[in-house]
Order: C-alpha cells, then sequence, then structure tokens
C-alpha cells in the first residue's frame, strides 16, 4: 500500500492506522495523527482503515510562539 | 488578577517557548517572567523520535496554562485541523488561532481567520485570534464567537514595537468590554509597557525575549514592564501639556530684589 506519512512516500503494509503507528515504531500519548487533513482521534486509530493514496500526518508537541 | 475564560491569571504576560538557546534557558526565563501562559505548537513528528514527549514533559513542568497554535497555518482547513489535533493532544480548548495570508509579513488572513473561528468556536473552542488592528475584523471576530481579540502592534518577530498608536487606541476604544491582547511586533519592555498604558489587558510576546543575549534577564525586564504599564493605566496618567507647569509650589517664594 503507498501512503505519504508526513510528506514522505512509503510503501508498507498497514491496514488501520493503529498498525502504522506500531510499523513505524510511533508509541507515547503525546501524538496526534490526521488522515487526509481530518483528525483521527486516539481512539479510533485501530477502528480506522488505511487506503492506498491516504496522506497521515503524526504531529508532537513543539515549541511555538 | 486578569481572568480569560474564567481563568484566573496572576500574570499579564502571555510568553512563547520558541527560539530559547536551551530547554533549560526556556524554563528559567518563565519562571523569571512570572508568566501564568505559555504558547505550544504541533510538528511533525520523525519515527521513532521522542523529541515531541521531551519537550511535553518540560511544559507540563512549568506548571502554567498552555496556549496551544495553529502557527504556520496558511488555510481554514488547516488550522481547524491543526487546533482539534492540539486540542486532543495539550487537553485544553484554548486555541490561539493563526491563519496566515502572507509569506513576507506574516500577517493574517482575516477572511480566513473569521471562517476558522467560527468554526472553532461553533465546536466548543475558546479560540484566541491573531488579527490585525482593523476593527471591523475585530467586530467579525466577535459575532464568531471569539471572547478576547489577540491584535498584533508589528509584524511576528519584528521587534519594531507598536507601529500604528492610534489604531490601538481606537481599537481599546471600541471594545472596553473585551480583553486585548498585543500579540507580535513587540521588541523591548519598554513596548510592552507602553501598550499595557494604553490599557490593553495583557501582551503575548516570544521573539524579543527568547534572542535576548540573556533571555532570563530580559524576561523579568518584560514582566515588570507589563506590571508596571498596568499599575500605570489602572493609576491615571497624566495628559501631555504645550506649557510648563512648576511642580514647586510659587506661593511663598522670597523676593530678594
Amino acid at each position: 500500500m503507498k501512503l505519504t506519512v508526513n510528506g514522505e512516500a512509503i510503501e508498507i503494509d498497514a491496514p488501520t492506522l493503529a498498525a502504522l503507528l506500531a510499523a513505524l515504531d510511533y508509541e507515547g500519548d503525546w501524538l496526534a495523527t490526521a488522515v487526509n487533513s481530518d483528525l483521527v482521534h486516539k481512539a479510533k486509530r485501530a477502528e480506522f482503515q488505511l487506503s492506498d493514496g491516504d496522506r497521515i500526518e503524526i504531529l508532537s508537541p513543539m515549541q511555538g510562539g | 488578577m486578569f481572568e480569560l475564560f474564567g481563568t484566573s491569571l496572576p500574570s499579564r504576560l502571555l510568553l512563547g517557548t520558541a527560539q530559547y538557546p536551551s530547554p533549560a534557558i526556556l524554563a528559567d526565563a518563565v519562571k523569571a517572567s512570572g508568566t501564568s501562559v505559555v504558547t505550544v505548537a504541533l510538528r511533525r513528528e520523525m519515527a521513532g523520535g521522542r523529541a515531541g514527549e521531551k519537550f511535553w514533559s518540560l511544559i507540563r513542568s512549568l506548571g502554567t496554562r498552555i496556549l496551544p497554535n495553529t502557527a504556520g497555518c496558511h488555510s481554514v482547513k488547516e488550522a481547524v485541523t491543526t487546533a482539534k489535533m492540539a486540542r486532543e493532544v495539550f487537553g485544553t480548548s484554548w486555541i490561539k488561532l493563526e491563519v496566515i495570508g502572507n509569506h513576507d509579513t506574516l500577517q493574517p488572513d482575516v477572511f480566513g481567520l473569521v471562517e476558522a473561528a467560527r468554526i472553532l468556536c461553533e465546536d466548543g473552542f475558546s479560540v484566541f485570534p491573531y488579527t490585525t488592528d482593523d476593527l471591523v475584523v475585530a467586530e467579525r471576530l466577535l459575532e464568531a464567537g471569539c471572547q478576547v481579540l489577540m491584535p498584533w502592534c508589528a509584524p511576528i518577530g519584528s521587534a519594531l514595537g507598536p507601529v500604528n498608536m492610534t489604531a490601538l487606541r481606537s481599537m481599546r476604544g471600541h471594545f472596553p468590554g473585551v480583553p486585548l491582547i498585543v500579540d507580535a511586533g513587540l521588541g523591548r519592555p519598554s513596548h510592552a509597557a507602553t501598550v499595557m498604558e494604553l490599557g490593553f489587558d495583557a501582551v503575548l510576546l516570544n521573539t524579543a525575549i527568547a534572542k535576548a543575549a540573556d533571555p532570563v534577564s530580559m524576561a523579568r525586564a518584560f514582566g515588570k514592564a507589563v506590571d508596571a504599564g498596568r499599575e500605570a493605566f489602572c493609576s491615571g496618567m497624566l495628559e501631555p501639556r504645550d506649557v510648563a507647569v512648576p511642580s514647586t509650589p510659587t506661593i511663598g517664594r522670597a523676593v530678594f530684589s
């Protein structure tokens, strides 16, 4: 499956968003996720089915003004 | 005591957390400033990375309120999604709403700002809109549900200080009951004192402290300036006069000629 994760094109077999995070070694409760520009809540990641071409953003706290 | 969305805040200085020489200096600057609210952002996390976790843990240790921002967003959709992501991560419905409209001046796209503010207010967010000093835009933001306004006084990071005192004065006069926070453009403690003397409720700044040679001392200086400006505003300042007025009483003056 072809996905774009944080702007980078990757090919990976990950049926759900939770599976993708695990496969890419993302962990912790300080992450926020969006698929195709919409928030996917933490509690919904395990059931959220990914499709070919999806754009995923994985964000975390950072310094800001 | 200053109150925002039902929360009492001991300090009228809101502080950004970016560009400090080190996390330790950031923490010391936050303490020295006396601030009650710090701003934070969301950015892409590297696969397997823990940068966000370290920063988040530092911020939580400061014990201040957190005001996440939507910095860098150029569209309504980006800003709204970022706000929702921030609410989930930071556990607060407070959001500093930025919808940037110009790459050079980083001035807000006020049309997108009003639209995003309406969407977020309806969704239960406490929206702090980064806006210009335009009165009509301010009216629209209030109509959209905003309860506080954050006008710039000069472009972000410019350190110019208040470039349009007339507009700021006019804004204060038009919205006497609305908390107004000057956000962006402050360079020196005297700039902060100046806008506080005009009656602005608070200031939000980052670069002027973070990029000072000694950010911790500068944070302390800004904290004092904000307090001084507020106290002066509340004390009723003398209006400028065109003629000299002797301060020493003239009655009882000796005559030697």
